[in-house]
């Protein structure tokens, strides 16, 4: 796997190897299998998200209540045409509710890079296969560059929300996100490292900080953020506007801001949103 | 780490270390029985006491022993599913002190025939588990590798027999650790080996002067109760 960003995009350039290519290649070595079942494990990735979507449910309540529905709503209030935000980002917030909510009602969903952000990737990447109308098998690679990209993050910083806070959930998500779009919208290996860059940088800091614990509030919100996020750094990339810090640095510099969170804002559900007198009482309710 | 554990796994939610760790911790459970489980004592610990509700973690560990995998849409009715399986599950608290892992859980299990098991396993996050005891004895064993634990007297030559086997049936070793209770005591050998070990040579560690239990963690599929 690799830890850095710029050795993959050098290395794509000077190689002329397209960044997916590359990634999948470290996954066959990895494992020891063929290109083939390589891509076939990914495609079955991809599947599964396009399945969770398909399958939701907005009648579905999580296990405490609070989470279900918002998918369902933000639905109508796209088809009545009414969203200031407009139609594609309108897909793409609904997507991300949809995802989130059925992941929070113990529904199947795919882990990208774990179960509290996994609406972000399936948001932007389906609701751009809808949008741009691409095949699948674009799609796939798209989703081996997310890989890649979270690879990256795994190995340099943290994709857990106990050791790095949301931004290392979320953030990553909408890191991964960014590239992988950026790649869909024919953007080459310099503008993929740098959209994931500017994805993360604007999520640094964020707090993990659950009501009573649970992958709910204000987890399904935020993977709203981090799709949205991350379409308007690949936007941003694509138009040549570049992170002043190396995509690299922006990585290490999470890992930093991980280190300096208390620990009651990292997944333990003690601080942030979970301390306020309304998730106290949650979590009453909630304790076995 | 693969790929595959960057965008994957394919779980049923809502959290890698709740939900699809504790359905891995059943399943390994399960398989060290080495027969289907008739009745579970589960104690929780910490975040999954706290937390284990919201997140089905209760759910997931009954659907893990009764050999669902993480993906199994069936996981949030595994209770429904227990009763049918004939499997009597109990949940209570348990305090395994402040080294312990905070999603930490003992299951005391009984087979339909009679085997009985104690583990202590933790779920350490992106749906990764660690065994940390069994009946009483430490272990430290992910469930990733076909696993021997094989509990002895703490005499000379127990280690050699049971390396000595693994070389004949051309076994590689992986990760091996020793554990004793205290001096000829009580002690238990971990080893995690990278092919599966024979049936037939477990059936002949367990009848060897000294040896007291032989458990074994296959990564064959084995088929659900449900």
């Amino acid at each position: 796997m690799y830890d850095s960003l710029e050795a993959l995009m050098t290395r794509a350039q000077s190689t002329g190897t397209p960044v997916w290519q590359l990634v999948q290649a470290d996954d066959c070595r990895e494992q020891n299998i063929t290109p083939e079942a390589s891509f076939a494990e990914m495609r079955g990735m991809y599947d599964a998200m396009r399945d969770t979507l398909a399958q939701y449910d907005g009648k579905l309540r999580s296990a405490s209540g609070l989470v279900g529905g918002a998918g369902e709503k933000m639905q109508r209030r796209r088809e009545s045409g009414r969203l200031l935000s407009g139609g594609f980002l309108g897909l793409v917030m609904e997507s991300a509710l949809k995802i989130s909510e059925s992941n929070a009602c113990m529904k199947r969903v795919v882990a990208a890079p774990t179960a509290g952000s996994c609406g972000v990737l399936p948001a932007v990447l389906l609701s751009t296969q809808r949008e741009l109308e691409l095949d699948d098998a674009v799609m796939v690679k798209a989703l081996y560059i997310s890989a890649g990209i979270g690879g990256v993050i795994a190995c340099r910083a943290s994709l857990s929300g106990a050791e790095g806070g949301c931004q290392a959930e979320i953030g990553s998500a909408s890191a991964m996100a960014a590239g992988g779009l950026v790649f869909l919208l024919g953007g080459g290996a310099a503008e993929i490292a740098n959209a994931a860059a500017l994805a993360l940088k604007n999520l640094l800091g964020l707090a993990c900080d659950p009501v009573a614990g649970l992958v709910e509030v204000p987890c399904v919100k935020r993977n709203v953020i981090g799709a949205v996020n991350a379409v308007t750094a690949a936007d941003m990339a694509l138009a040549g506007i570049e992170s002043r810090v190396p995509p690299d640095e922006v990585i290490d510099a999470m890992r930093a801001v991980g280190r300096a969170m208390s620990a009651s804002i990292r997944e333990t559900g003690l601080g942030g949103l979970a301390a306020t007198p309304t998730g106290a009482r949650v979590r009453q309710k909630m304790s076995m | 780490m693969k790929l595959t554990d960057i965008i994957g796994p394919v779980m049923v939610g809502p959290s890698s270390s709740h939900t699809a760790g504790a359905v891995k911790i059943g399943n390994i459970c399960r398989k060290l029985l080495g027969e289907p489980p008739a009745r579970a004592e589960i104690l929780l610990h910490g975040s999954f006491l706290t937390t284990g509700k919201g997140h089905g973690t209760d759910r997931a560990l009954v659907a893990g022993l009764l050999g669902l995998v993480v993906d199994d849409p069936r996981i949030p009715d595994s209770l429904r599913l227990a009763e049918a399986a004939g499997l009597t599950v109990s949940f209570g608290s348990v305090d395994l002190g402040d080294d312990a892992h905070p999603n930490s859980v003992r299951l005391n299990l009984t087979g339909s025939h009679g085997k009985r098991l104690e583990v202590v396993a933790a779920s350490i996050g992106g749906g990764r588990v660690r065994i940390e005891q069994l009946d009483g004895l430490s272990a430290n064993f992910s469930g990733d590798y076909p696993t021997l634990i094989v509990h002895n007297l703490d005499q000379p030559g127990h280690v050699a027999e049971v390396t000595s086997m693994l070389q004949h049936k051309s076994v590689n070793i992986a990760n091996m650790q020793l554990y004793r209770s205290g001096r000829g005591q009580d002690a238990v050998m971990i080893l995690e080996c990278d092919q599966e070990v024979p049936r037939s040579s477990l059936q002949w560690l367990e009848h060897l002067e000294g040896i007291r239990k032989v458990t074994y963690l296959s990564l064959m599929e084995d088929t659900d109760d449900v």
